[in-house]
């Protein structure tokens, strides 16, 4: 009987999680787990809801990207009315999500993950943190948080308020954007833009620093799926699935959001309330596939913005053209906010987006309707079935977070065998367990209910049960 | 006998009409006495209770909305004990049913939020009853969601009344009351509904509401029943 190294709870992550790694006799890594410990549950409540309440509902799952969950939502119901909606609303849409693109990913790279990577992963616990950053590295900080002001700022902006705005409804938006709402936005982006690159160039500046975190976070062969448009180009609001595998070749397209199911199965884990979807035609567990920045990148020709393009080659040239570590989710994570600047802006030169109408309007045309988005953490699907009075009858979701609950799994072993001595508990070592967790940016809080405090507790457990060393 | 009375409100000496009740003449002198059930041109039931005043001399506090004012009477609309009564209610109110403001079609146009605004209640210290209500979406245009029906009878009244179709009453009894659709039918199925959408904007919560309208967007405008009211008075 071997020991057990309980991570309850993994830290500087959105949502609550715990992973338990087990060790053999010799103190070798033997297994681990990646465990989400709540239950949330709104698939099951919102049973018997109108329909057009549930962009509201839904969004509640999240407060860090909770219009992922409303655009997902509201994509769902435009089906379920069977509405084709005005031009400048899906535009607006899309802008509103390319400044909650950018937010999210200033909050994982600058809040969450930099503190590893600026400050170091074997640095003080106790300064590893965003205060520390902001001692340590200040300019890298406000970049950081003004950053996110600018995502949360222009979502202020567009709907109304920065956290669960109502201004996303079923069959458009319902406002239109005014021109000093235009001119505000652009007049912020310059700067925005000048930040991301400043920050690409410091993170290509550190890559040389990490050659074992390079290969072993999560450094696997697996399939990536992201929204792609007709020529391939990366796609944030709507598109087609595309699956590759790992050496890039098309394995599927999901052209009709309809056909998720085809698709995409959701095996249920003993031993986590997260769900664990895979590639149907590979089965369970092997349809192992990643979403977020990294298979987005992967899966897309070119992003379709000059900057961002540009980056793309070069991220191309340092690490192929199909990248399967988990720890350049960080690097793509900037880029895909160099695209959000920069779409932004095409947007909003676009006359068509300050159009009046707004709003498509019809009741139930369609029993079922299903929502596919890109969430800044991946694809996120929104599948609901309505009886012919519009309430809910069922409704499922699948969260970006789920996709990758199998690649974070092999990740956190990987991890976990390369840095893990039983012998001898190393924080810092430990901490790369946590910090593989944080390169995927998971948000558990969609998947789970978040409560309790955030502790960070790491736990010796010997063969009796006996704790015999606790930080 | 004289048609007027003099009362006192809250101190002020106030003339008022025979007949009239109490909240009736505080309001023609712009006094506010927090209310839910009462809706100008409705008859009055005494139902939510928030009206509740103390009037000099009776020991029990009374409903304003249903007490006919009298020569000499002496008003108190504001008081540690009233403020303390009212809040209580509201907090019931708000754990009786399953009010989550936040995704609600009326959030920031609701009558029952505002009031607990204004008067201060921030918490509910009675433990929710989470009943599992129903949600009748049958009808074409319009949604019931006893979640929030708060049973202040305005929509009973108003179809009865104004409308003369009687659409709705209340069934069950105790805390297992709820609105009904004739003898408790879906609201597709009546025969009675005029599907004028009376009871929707007299509603003072989220409970009837139009259909398709998101979080936030439902707007009622209860006014136009005490000025439908006013205008049927004045031409019969």
């Amino acid at each position: 009987m071997g020991q057990t190294i309980r991570i309850h709870h993994v830290t500087r992550i959105e949502g609550h999680a715990r992973i338990d790694i087990h060790l053999d006799e010799a103190g070798k890594v033997r297994s681990t787990q990646f465990h989400v410990t709540q239950v949330r549950g709104f698939e099951k409540f919102t049973e018997g809801r109108p329909y057009y309440e549930m962009p509201a509902i839904t969004a509640r799952i999240c407060g860090i990207c909770p219009v992922s969950h409303l655009l997902a939502s509201a994509k769902a119901c435009d089906a379920v009315m069977a509405v084709q909606i005005p031009e400048a609303a899906r535009l607006l849409r899309e802008l509103l999500h390319c400044a909650q693109f950018v937010q999210s990913h200033a909050l994982s790279f600058f809040y969450l993950s930099a503190p590893d990577l600026l400050l170091g992963f074997d640095s003080d616990p106790a300064a590893r943190n965003v205060l520390g950053l902001i001692e340590k590295h200040p300019e890298a900080a406000r970049d950081g948080i003004a950053l996110r002001r600018f995502g949360q700022q222009t979502i202020e902006r567009l709907a109304g308020e920065r956290v669960h705005p109502a201004w996303v409804v079923p069959g458009g938006v319902n406002k239109a954007m005014s021109v000093d709402t235009r001119d505000l936005i652009l007049s912020d982006l310059p700067l925005a833009h000048s930040i991301i690159r400043r920050t690409l160039r410091l993170f290509k500046s550190m890559l040389d620093q990490f050659p074992a975190e390079s290969e072993v976070f999560g450094n696997m062969p697996t399939l990536h799926a992201g929204l792609v448009d007709a020529d391939g180009r990366l796609q944030i609001y709507d598109g087609m699935v595309r699956f590759i595998d790992s050496a890039g070749k098309t394995a599927g397209r999901i052209t009709r959001p309809r056909e998720y199911a085809k698709w995409i199965g959701e095996a249920a884990m003993p031993d986590s309330y997260l769900k664990a979807p895979y590639f149907k035609p590979l089965g369970y567990p092997e349809g192992i596939y990643r979403v977020g920045p990294l298979a987005r990148l992967n899966v897309a020709e070119s992003c379709g913005t000059s900057d961002a393009d540009r980056e793309l080659l070069e991220y191309r040239q340092r690490l192929g053209r199909v990248v399967n570590g988990s720890f350049f989710y960080h690097y793509a994570r900037l880029i895909e906010a160099l695209y959000a600047i920069e779409r932004m802006e095409e947007l909003l030169h676009l006359p068509e987006i300050l159009d009046k109408h707004v709003r498509a309007e019809a009741g139930v045309n369609s029993l079922e309707g299903v929502g596919i988005i890109e969430a800044p953490r991946g694809v996120l699907i929104h599948h609901y079935r309505v009886n012919e009075q519009g309430a809910i009858t069922g409704a499922n979701l699948i969260v970006a977070t789920g996709h990758n609950n199998l690649a974070i799994n092999h990740s956190v072993q990987q991890v976990a065998e390369r840095f893990v001595d039983g012998m001898k508990l190393q924080e810092g070592a430990l901490n790369r367990v946590n910090a593989v967790v944080r390169a995927y940016d998971p948000c558990l809080s969609c998947s789970t209910h978040a409560f309790g405090k955030p502790a960070y507790r790491l736990r010796l457990v010997g063969a009796g049960g006996e704790v015999i060393e606790e930080t | 006998m004289p048609d007027r009375v003099s009362i006192r409100i809250d101190g002020e000496l106030i003339h008022a009409k025979l007949g009239q009740t109490i909240l009736e003449a505080a309001s023609a002198t712009g006094k506010f006495i927090p209310s839910l059930c009462h809706l100008k041109g409705l008859k009055p039931v005494g139902a939510c209770r928030l009206c509740l005043v103390e009037v000099a001399g009776v020991g029990r506090l009374l409903p304003s909305c249903t007490t006919p004012v009298q020569d000499g009477m002496a008003v108190t609309t504001r008081s540690e004990r009233l403020d303390h009564y009212r809040r209580m209610i509201l907090e019931l109110i708000f754990a009786e049913r399953n009010h989550i403001c936040a995704v609600c079609v009326s959030n920031n146009h609701c009558e029952l939020q505002a009031l607990a605004k204004r008067l201060g209640v921030t918490h509910v210290r009675f433990p929710y009853s989470y009943p599992k209500a129903p949600v009748d979406a049958t009808h074409r245009q319009f949604v019931l969601d006893q979640n929030r029906c708060i049973l202040c009878t305005r929509c009973v009244r108003v179809c009865a009344e104004v409308e003369g179709a009687h659409v709705w009453d209340v069934g069950g009894r105790g805390v297992g009351s709820r609105l009904v659709c004739e003898l408790n039918r879906n609201w597709a199925e009546s025969r009675s509904c005029t599907s004028c959408g009376k009871c929707v904007q007299s509603c003072p919560t989220g409970a009837l509401a139009a259909k398709g309208y998101a979080a936030e967007e439902m707007v009622k405008r209860a006014e136009t029943i005490s000025r439908l009211v006013e205008a049927k008075g004045a031409r019969a």
